[in-house]
């Protein structure tokens, strides 16, 4: 119909249009990560004054270092989440790819041949699972768990069963070393961190990883090629696997092939403390990154106190439900 | 009655009166209150201030169990079936005949044969329900709505995704109930359906009922006014004259054709053309569109410019400057908990928005300012989710993704499905400057005097074919219909 006055009132648009403010940016910012932060912040004062020696440079770097290769392998879950897919191998995959970087290095390769082997290993594994899930259409939940079990398989039968000790003082440099004072660890997790925030933030490629998780119909309606783009994403899942496992491997001064025993599981709550929908669409790996210090927090805190190992997994569990349930309450409340 | 949530008032001081065997038709824009008004009556909201009274005796409605009880059944326009469930299954979700515990499936099969027969409802009781069409499931949705002894029966939008056959099936259905003395209460945006099928009419707006009408006292004309509250000259803007039929089209389809799908379809369209398609549900419509934007295998020939092209994927497609609104924005256009902005981004973003992979963020801003000015549409803020919108605005987000690739070939797929009236008025008139710029558009729509009024010619589709073509001036419904349904008109 054509209203009697011949405009029709663009006053009631919001037209008033304007890019947001710094300040509205930092509000966006703490509506994002104010929970969970505010969550390990009470963490740490509790255990601050709980134990004397918590809130010490060398604690808290431990820490850190202690989370980084759960943190990295939560970062390719992320990715993984954010499709509404879940990738239940990573933590089979540090150990084959450990084991394979521990073999090349007793056969005298080159560093500088290994780490990009072991790396291309990892991503040659995630193509596996994106493969198997994207082309024949098998839900990745089954996938994974199938490649769990081959890749934790072909760990044992790599290695003979037994851990495969590494010498190589550079390599081992990577996980002990320091830069500036700081764990190398730290420094990778710190790029990684920032790099992936980078790409999920401003690349095309990660706008259209949120667009497909978000809706995968409208993602493929609007020209994005949604099984490729999954196929990708598991060889992201794959080479952070195998940034872990050359880490690990270099921790531990050798390769074991029950390495990285249940780290999926870890991986899959710092990304979901961290504020990644499990259905798909939502997250970031700097929450990820949070969710990850948390469970590290969590961790290191009861072992200062003396907590017994079972205990410490009830209270972990607790933590879990307790932060994921605001998480869900406080969004159910904006919406 | 009064309704508030939080500040906001849905609903301000509302009286309604329903008779039994009759039909009483709710009528307003989207946001007017009509569906919180429908809420309250089956029990989903408490009203803040205000009471029921049925048969004369004021009631109180806990639950929607309660309601239920009480004789008050809904049909919601969002449909609640299980596809993976059959029909039977589904009518009887949460009643179904059982014994200790255990189903009685001859039972529960025999219950819902006779409950189809009786309201006429041509569907299988062991069908599942994923291999019914959109339509079927909205009468299967009915069905499920009439399973439990009901006095008064509330549809909201029943007849949005039905095309004309299923609709007279709807409306087959309501003389029945009117007959059994039950009253019924319909809201629905389709103003001829209003006016065939109601006997009271009461316009909301803003919160408010204005009045109650009875229909043979009142014109579409009035209705109108009086729900939007300004003046209002035709739900169509004014025709334009068709483009020239001289010189190469811009869009030729050649014996495309799909194995069960749709056979052999030919048509072209022209720059600044609309061509209707019109069908039943069923008839192949959506398929051929589909295979058109790269989404369906289909073997024939399509030209773009004279040019044969291959169209593999929607990539393919957007390449070719075309563009597809498709039939369930939610399902297929939109990402609801995602922002304004990103949404009307959703194509431009990896279609030329970006340098060097990068996504533009400025040139997205931009975008979307000028989209929600172009539409005028209404929202809060860009960073709002656009699941929080109406209908509308959600349809002009739709449109607003595509338009700023600037498409040569534009595909609207039920375009205005579930839209009040000023959103649709100002989607055609969107529809009309598309084509007076020279863009050819492609219009699918299961609403006959809206393809009537906007197309220049019209494909009908029957059975997985295009069985006529036809200039729009002067044509008659009645004459399209005798088409798409293989029935000569009397």
């Amino acid at each position: 119909m054509i209203p009697s006055k011949p405009q029709l009132s663009k006053t009631r648009t919001v037209s008033s249009f304007v890019p947001a403010t710094a300040r509205q940016r930092s509000a966006g910012w703490v509506k994002q990560y104010g929970g969970i932060l505010t969550g390990l912040l009470v963490l740490v004062a509790l255990f601050w004054r709980l134990s004397p020696n918590f809130m010490v440079v060398g604690n808290l770097l431990n820490i850190v270092l202690q989370v980084s290769i759960t943190a990295i392998l939560a970062f390719g879950m992320t990715y993984v989440l954010l499709l509404g897919e879940i990738d239940l191998s990573v933590g089979a995959a540090v150990a084959l790819v450990g084991t394979v970087a521990a073999l090349g290095l007793q056969h005298g390769l080159w560093l500088g041949i290994v780490i990009p082997l072991a790396l291309l290993a990892g991503l040659a594994l995630g193509a596996i699972n994106g493969m198997l899930s994207s082309l024949l259409g098998i839900p990745s939940f089954i996938v994974t768990l199938a490649t769990m079990g081959i890749f934790r398989g072909l760990a044992y039968i790599v290695s003979g069963g037994v851990p495969i000790t590494v010498d190589n003082e550079h390599f081992v440099a990577l996980a002990n070393g320091s830069v500036l004072s700081a764990p190398v660890p730290i420094w990778i997790l710190l790029a990684l961190l920032l790099g992936n925030q980078f790409i999920l933030s401003k690349t095309v490629f990660g706008r259209k990883v949120y667009l497909a998780g978000g809706n995968r119909e409208a993602a493929l309606y609007s020209g994005v090629n949604v099984p490729g783009l999954k196929i990708i994403i598991f060889m992201l899942s794959g080479l952070m696997a195998g940034i872990s496992g050359v880490l690990m491997t270099a921790r531990l001064y050798s390769a074991q092939p029950n390495a990285g025993m249940g780290y999926e599981l870890d991986a899959i709550a710092a990304a979901a403390l961290g504020g990644t929908s499990l259905s798909g669409g939502y997250g970031t790996v700097t929450g990820t990154l949070v969710g990850a210090l948390i469970i590290g927090v969590i961790n290191n805190g009861m072992n200062l106190l003396s907590v017994p190992y079972f205990y410490q997994l009830i209270v972990k569990g607790i933590v879990i439900l307790a932060a994921v349930c605001i998480d869900v309450q406080s969004k159910k409340s904006r919406s | 009655m009064d309704k508030s949530f939080g500040p906001v008032e849905a609903l301000k001081d509302v009286s309604l009166t329903v008779r039994e065997g009759r039909v009483h038709t709710l009528l307003g824009e989207n946001g007017a209150g009509k569906s919180t008004l429908m809420k309250i009556l089956a029990g989903v909201h408490a009203p803040t201030r205000g009471s029921i009274f049925l048969h004369g005796a004021e009631t109180v409605f806990a639950s929607p169990g309660d309601a239920r009880r009480k004789g008050i059944s809904i049909v919601y326009q969002e449909l609640s079936l299980a596809n993976n469930l059959t029909v039977a299954e589904n009518i009887y979700a949460n009643h179904q005949p059982h014994r200790f515990g255990i189903v009685n499936r001859r039972q529960l099969m025999l219950e819902t044969r006779k409950l189809l027969r009786d309201l006429d409802i041509p569907i299988e009781g062991e069908a599942p329900v994923s291999s019914l069409s959109m339509a079927q499931r909205q009468l299967a949705e009915i069905a499920k709505a009439l399973s439990h002894p009901s006095r008064i029966i509330i549809m909201d939008e029943p007849t949005s995704s039905l095309s004309h056959g299923e609709v007279h099936i709807l409306f087959g259905v309501i003389e029945r109930l009117k007959a059994q003395g039950k009253a019924v209460i319909y809201i629905s945006h389709r103003m001829d359906e209003i006016m065939r099928i109601s006997d009271e009419i009461s316009v909301m707006r803003d919160g408010r009922l204005l009045c109650t009408l009875q229909k043979q006292d009142t014109t579409i004309d009035e209705l109108i006014a009086l729900m939007v509250g300004r003046e209002m000259r035709d739900i169509y803007p004014p025709r334009r004259a068709s483009p020239s039929r001289e010189g190469t089209p811009l869009l030729e389809v050649r014996h495309l054709s799909s194995p069960g799908q749709f056979q052999g379809v030919d048509f072209s369209v022209r720059r600044g053309e609309v061509l209707g398609v019109f069908g039943l549900i069923g008839s192949g419509r959506t398929e051929v569109m589909k295979a058109l934007f790269g989404l369906r295998l289909a073997t024939g020939e399509i030209l773009i410019d004279g040019k044969p092209v291959q169209l593999r994927s929607p990539a393919d497609a957007i390449a070719h400057d075309m563009a597809y609104v498709t039939e369930n924005r939610k399902e297929e256009g939109l990402v609801l908990q995602h922002s304004v902005t990103r949404n009307i981004n959703m194509v431009y973003f990896h279609h030329g928005g970006a340098r060097f992979g990068l996504v533009d963020a400025g040139a997205e801003a931009r975008m979307a300012h000028d989209a929600l000015d172009r539409m005028n549409i209404k929202i809060v803020s860009p960073e709002q989710a656009v699941g929080d919108l109406s209908g509308g605005n959600q349809q002009k987000i739709v449109f607003s993704k595509w338009m700023g690739l600037k498409p040569r070939i534009f595909i609207l797929d039920e375009p205005t499905r579930g839209i009040d009236v000023s959103a649709r008025y100002e989607i055609y008139s969107v529809i009309r400057e598309l084509a007076a710029a020279g863009t050819a558009v492609i219009l699918v729509s299961s609403d006959l005097p809206e393809v009537l009024s906007m197309s220049d010619r019209l494909l009908v589709m029957r059975e997985r074919r295009i069985v006529k073509q036809l200039d729009t001036v002067g044509l008659s419904q009645e004459e399209v219909m005798s088409y798409a349904t293989g029935v000569p008109s009397a």
